[in-house]
C-alpha cells in the first residue's frame, strides 16, 4: 500500500486482573505515510486500548503483554521511558476521547501550549513561542484571542480544536485520535473532521482515527481495520471495504449503518458483544455469525490472510 | 381550549441567570417554544445541538424546574393550577427516561427496588402477587422476562438491558407521555436499535407518546411521527419528520442534513465548511435579531433586524423569512 511508517507485531494489552481481560489480543498491521487508518468496532472491542498501547499510555492494570510496535524502524516498545518521552508528542501525539475534559481547566490555553514546546524544544523566547502558538492556531481557525482564556471559557468545539491544535503543534508524523467528534454535533463534527483531514493534506501527517461510527471513516479513512474482542478481523482499502466486506462481523457493521436515506426496519447487529473475560473459543465471532460452520468456527481460531490486493480478512469462510 | 390535545406547551421560556452578582448574565436556555401533541399516541422528536435547550424542555415538563413564563398544559389543564391530586396524576401519567443507564441505579439496590419503589410510592397494587404480576407484564413490554433480570444487580446487567429496566419502571405507571432523553446515545449500535423497538411498541401497542430528545437526526428519523428542529433554545422548524428529513426548509436543517456523514466512501463532502474564528459561549439575552443569522448563507437585511416568526408552508412551520 504505502511505505510503513508505523508497524505493529502481534501486540497484546491485557487487563491483569482474575481472569486477565485480553482487550487487544495479536494485533497486526501498519499505517504508511500520509494515510489514515481507521479502526472500527463496537465498544468493548479494545480499540482504545491499543490506541493507549500505541502510546504506552496505558497504566497498571492495563499492560503490554508481548509483541512489538515499530516506529520509523526503531522498536518503540522497547525503549527507556525517558526516550519515548521524545517522541510522544513530537513524533506520536494523541488526541483523546473526550478530549474536551482533557484540557487543564485552570491554566489559561497559552500556558498549555507553552508547556508542550518547552518540554520538547527547550526554552524559548516569549516572542517566538507566541508567533509558534498563533500558527498552531490559525491552522485550526481559531483566533489568537483564546489564547488568554481558561477552558471553561472556550464551547466544546472549540475545545476540540484546542486539542488538535496542541496535537498538531509539533508537526508530528502519527497523531492518535480516539473519537474525536463523539460528543459533537453534526456540523461540529463535519468541521473537525475537515481540520483533520487537512493535517493529512496540508500538513503530511498520518493519522490513527479510533470511532464506532462507521459513516465517519466512510468520509476520511484511507483503510480500515475492524477489531473484535480484542483480534482485528480484516483490514482493508475504505472503498473496496464498504463495497464488499468480506468478513461476517464488517457486513454487519456496514448494515447496520443508520442513515437518514434508508426508512423502515432499524438495522441491528444480532447477539451481544461477547464477554472480554470469557471470549468464545475457535473464532470469537461465531455465536453471532449468521455463517457459522460448526466444528469449525468455535474450535479453530482463523488467522488474518490476505485474500486480495488491500484486504486481509480472518474469517474460514475465506481460507 | 382545544379538548383533542393530550399535550401541550405555550411559549414556554426559562432564563437562567450565571455568574456573580457583579456580572450576572441572564442565559435565555428555552425562548418562547410552543408545541403540541394529539390524543392520538404520536412520537415527536425535539432535535438539536448541545446547548440547544432541549433536556431543559424536558426539565420542565417534568417539574423539575419552574419556567420563567409560558404554560404547560396536560389533558387541558394548566400544570401549574393543578391541585394536588391533578398533579400527582400528572406525575403518573408523564414519566421520563433518561440519557445515562449507568447512573440512574443505586448500584447497591437489585434491580427490584426501581421497580418497587414507584409502586409503594403510588399505591398501584394492593397485594404482593399483584405487584409481582404487574412487574412481570411491564418487564415484557419492553422484552425483559422476569427471571433474567429480577434479584439482579445493576451491574450484572448490560446498557439496553438497564435502560429497558428503566422504560419498564415508566411503564408500570401507565404513562400517557413518556420523555425519553437521549435514551439510546450512551448504547452500542447493537442495543441501540432493541431499545427504539420498544419505543416504538410502546406507542404502537400500549398508546404511549413520546417525546423522544436527541441531537441525532438518523434514530430520530426513524421512529418519530413530528419533528421539531431547535437552535439555541427556539424552534427553528417544526412538522413531519418524514417531510423535514427529505426536504427541509430552514437553512439550519439543511446544513444539518447535509452534515450528517454519509456511510459511502463515494459520497465525500466536497464543500468546504466556514468554521468561525471565534464562538463565544455568551447566549445574549434578548436580540433583534434571528438566531441563525450569524451563521446562515442566505442571510438578508431583514434577518438582522427583526426576528421571523412561524411561517406555515404546506403544513410545516418554519421560522424564517425566506418563507415570508
Amino acid at each position: 500500500m504505502y511505505a510503513d511508517l508505523l508497524e505493529v507485531n502481534n501486540l497484546s494489552a491485557y487487563y491483569m486482573v482474575q481472569p486477565p481481560i485480553k482487550a487487544v489480543d495479536g494485533v497486526t498491521l501498519s499505517l504508511g505515510e500520509n494515510e489514515i487508518l481507521g479502526i472500527a468496532g463496537e465498544s468493548g472491542c479494545g480499540k482504545s486500548t491499543f490506541a493507549l498501547a500505541l502510546l504506552r499510555l496505558l497504566r497498571p492494570p492495563g499492560n503490554i503483554n508481548g509483541g512489538d510496535i515499530i516506529f520509523n524502524g526503531v522498536s518503540i516498545l522497547k525503549m527507556p521511558e525517558n526516550d519515548f518521552r521524545k517522541i510522544r508528542w513530537k513524533h506520536i501525539s494523541y488526541i483523546p476521547q473526550s478530549s474536551m475534559n482533557a484540557l487543564n481547566p485552570v491554566m489559561r490555553i497559552q500556558e498549555q501550549f507553552t508547556e508542550i514546546i518547552n518540554f520538547h524544544e527547550g526554552r524559548k523566547s516569549k516572542k517566538e513561542l507566541k508567533i509558534r502558538i498563533e500558527e498552531a492556531l490559525a491552522k485550526v481557525n481559531l483566533a489568537p484571542d483564546i489564547l488568554n482564556m481558561y477552558p471553561h471559557e472556550l464551547s466544546g468545539g472549540m475545545k476540540q480544536r484546542v486539542i488538535i491544535a496542541m496535537a498538531m503543534l509539533l508537526n508530528p508524523e502519527i497523531i492518535i485520535a480516539d473519537e474525536p467528534t463523539t460528543a459533537l454535533d453534526v456540523v461540529m463534527q463535519r468541521k473537525i473532521l475537515q481540520l483533520l483531514l487537512d493535517a493529512k493534506q496540508v500538513y503530511g501527517s498520518s493519522m490513527i482515527i479510533i470511532t464506532h461510527d462507521m459513516a465517519v471513516h466512510a468520509q476520511i479513512s484511507d483503510k480500515i481495520a475492524v477489531m473484535y474482542a480484542g483480534k482485528v478481523v480484516c483490514i482493508g482499502e475504505t472503498g473496496m471495504l464498504f463495497d464488499k466486506p468480506l468478513h461476517p462481523y464488517a457486513q454487519i457493521l456496514i448494515s447496520a449503518i443508520p442513515s437518514i436515506k434508508k426508512t423502515g426496519e432499524l438495522p441491528s447487529i444480532p447477539g451481544l458483544p461477547p464477554d472480554p473475560r470469557n471470549p468464545p473459543s475457535g473464532c470469537r465471532f461465531h455465536p453471532r455469525c449468521p455463517s457459522f460452520i460448526k466444528n469449525k468456527c468455535d474450535v479453530e481460531e482463523p488467522s488474518l490472510i490476505e485474500v486480495k490486493k488491500n484486504m486481509l480478512v480472518a474469517c474460514h469462510l475465506y481460507g | 381550549m382545544d379538548a383533542k390535545l393530550l399535550f401541550e406547551i405555550r411559549h414556554l421560556t426559562k432564563v437562567f441567570s450565571a455568574g456573580s452578582i457583579l456580572g450576572r448574565k441572564k442565559i435565555l436556555a428555552v425562548d418562547d417554544v410552543s408545541l403540541s401533541m394529539p390524543v392520538k399516541p404520536e412520537i415527536l422528536s425535539l432535535v438539536g445541538e448541545s446547548g440547544s435547550g432541549k433536556t431543559t424542555i424536558a426539565r420542565l415538563i417534568l417539574g423539575f424546574l419552574k419556567p420563567t413564563s409560558g404554560e404547560i398544559i396536560y389533558k387541558g389543564k394548566s400544570v401549574t393550577r393543578m391541585n394536588k391530586k391533578e398533579r400527582m396524576n400528572y406525575l403518573k401519567e408523564v414519566q421520563a427516561v433518561f440519557q445515562d443507564p449507568y447512573g440512574s441505579f443505586n448500584p447497591l439496590r437489585k434491580v427490584d427496588y426501581v421497580l418497587l419503589t414507584p409502586i409503594k410510592k403510588f399505591k398501584l397494587t394492593t397485594s404482593k402477587e399483584e405487584t409481582y404480576e404487574l412487574i412481570t407484564k411491564s418487564l415484557e413490554a419492553v422484552g425483559l422476562r422476569s427471571e433474567e433480570v429480577l434479584g439482579k444487580y445493576p451491574k450484572e446487567l448490560s446498557g439496553g438491558q438497564r435502560q429497558r429496566i428503566m422504560l419498564a419502571r415508566a411503564f408500570l405507571m401507565r404513562p400517557q407521555l413518556l420523555i425519553a432523553d437521549e435514551p439510546v446515545s450512551m448504547l452500542d449500535a447493537s442495543l441501540r436499535a432493541g431499545v427504539l423497538k420498544i419505543i416504538f411498541n410502546l406507542k404502537n401497542n400500549l398508546g404511549v407518546s413520546f417525546i423522544y430528545i436527541t441531537h441525532d437526526l438518523s434514530t430520530a428519523h426513524y421512529i418519530s411521527d413530528k419533528m421539531a428542529i431547535l437552535y439555541q433554545g427556539s424552534i427553528m422548524e417544526e412538522g413531519s419528520a418524514k417531510r423535514i428529513v427529505e426536504e427541509p426548509m430552514h437553512p439550519y436543517t439543511k446544513l444539518l442534513i447535509e452534515s450528517i456523514p454519509m456511510p459511502d466512501p463515494k459520497s465525500r463532502w466536497q464543500e468546504r465548511l466556514e468554521i468561525e474564528k471565534i464562538e463565544l459561549l455568551s447566549k445574549s439575552g434578548i436580540s433583534k435579531s434571528c438566531k441563525f443569522s450569524n451563521r446562515c448563507s442566505k442571510k438578508m437585511d431583514i434577518c438582522t433586524q427583526k426576528r421571523p416568526p412561524m411561517f406555515d408552508v404546506n403544513g410545516v412551520k418554519v421560522s424564517c423569512w425566506l418563507y415570508q
